[in-house]
């Protein structure tokens, strides 16, 4: 989506980070994500980087984290369970960790190989000591975000804000994209 | 493969890579690589990974971004590598020229009973790492080699990456610190001189 079609919700998203001296953003992209990855990359104080797999980019942002960067990662939730294991690091270490995660797999899903990780997610986020926030409505997503950053890096609690495939919207397979 | 060519030892290929290191930062990949980095000498900037695997090049590539003035080096062995393999591609598309990515490449998997990995097959990690755009060495099997790769290491104009042949033998292990707040603690405050 062209930043002229940008939904609101994701212009505050942008702002948070930027607000919040996020430098480091790790994706493997989402539809769900593409204004905010636009964005983050368009500015040249934050370093972006496009992953293999989702769970590099925990590895990587421990790694940010220990030479003073603040980062996110985001992600669409068929990429947590490919970080289960990677998680360990972000416990152990006690380190802070915030994603931003695009839901996929309920309210209208048309795929149905979107549906078990979509459906999983929040339990094993919750299993690896990743607290869950779900934002419904675009206008709980800035604040929600805002308060995940904070106790992720000040609170050193590892975050995830789930953002529910009502509020990006539903897949359309029969589009041109 | 591996066939008569000759192997290097991996403390003592380890402890010439971390001699004088000046301001070099150091992650380890979980298993032997740890154990020769902390054999070389314990020091607040190096962080040990016990576990995370294929996790130790992403780690460095976040760091070096982190820290473009230092240079910073991964040490890890074959199979931490082969599973992190993507992170070459990674590291490849932002090209980080501080970044040092070193294997010792034994083609077993040591900690579980020298299961041969697909090195041992036929792979070949310095041509993988040449297509993922790292300025890339032939296989390192003397020290000479070594020690023009630690000149290239300190000079920071990679992201560069090597493979080192070593023998399989295994050494007496040399445990480090495996509390991970604790390590990362000091390391944040031997190179950012913030307290925990």
């Amino acid at each position: 989506m062209s930043a002229a079609g940008a939904r609101a919700w994701s212009i505050e998203l942008y702002d948070v980070l930027v607000r919040q001296g996020i430098r480091q953003v790790a994706y493997v992209p989402d539809a769900g994500h593409s204004d905010l990855i636009e964005r983050c990359g368009a500015n040249p104080a934050m370093e972006t980087t496009v992953l293999t797999t989702e769970e590099e980019g925990i590895a990587l942002l421990g790694g940010a984290w220990l030479g003073g960067d603040r980062g996110i990662l985001l992600m669409q939730s068929s990429g947590v369970g490919n970080c289960v294991n990677m998680l360990s690091l972000i416990e152990n270490c006690r380190m802070p960790f915030v994603t931003l995660i695009t839901m996929r797999g309920e309210w209208g899903e048309f795929n149905p190989w979107q549906a078990p990780m979509g459906l999983a997610t929040p339990d094993v986020l919750s299993r690896m000591n990743v607290q869950v926030h779900r934002v419904e409505v675009a206008k709980d997503a800035a604040a929600t975000l805002d308060a995940a950053i904070s106790q992720s890096y000040d609170g050193m609690l590892a975050s995830a804000v789930l953002l529910s495939q009502r509020l990006i919207g539903r897949k359309d397979f029969e589009a041109e994209d | 493969m591996t066939g008569n060519l000759p192997l290097l030892d991996r403390r003592e290929t380890v402890a010439r890579l971390l001699r004088d290191r000046g301001e070099l930062l150091v992650v380890s990949g979980l298993g032997s690589a740890t154990y020769d980095v902390a054999a070389a000498g314990d020091d607040p900037r190096n962080f040990y990974l016990w576990g995370a695997m294929g996790g130790t090049a992403a780690m460095a590539l976040g760091l070096a971004l982190a820290q473009p003035e230092r240079p910073v080096l991964a040490v890890t062995g074959d199979g931490d590598m082969l599973m992190g393999m993507g992170s070459l591609a990674t590291i490849g598309a932002k090209r980080p020229s501080n970044l040092s990515v070193v294997v010792l490449d034994n083609e077993v998997y040591g900690e579980t009973g020298a299961q041969p990995t697909a090195i041992a097959h036929g792979v070949d990690l310095v041509r993988v790492a040449r297509g993922c755009g790292l300025e890339a060495p032939d296989d390192i099997r003397d020290m000479n080699g070594v020690g023009t790769l630690v000149e290239r290491i300190h000079q920071s104009d990679g992201p560069l990456f090597a493979n080192i042949k070593i023998d399989a033998r295994e050494h007496a292990r040399v445990l480090p610190a495996r509390d991970g707040a604790w390590l990362r603690s000091r390391f944040r405050e031997a190179v950012l001189g913030l307290a925990p």
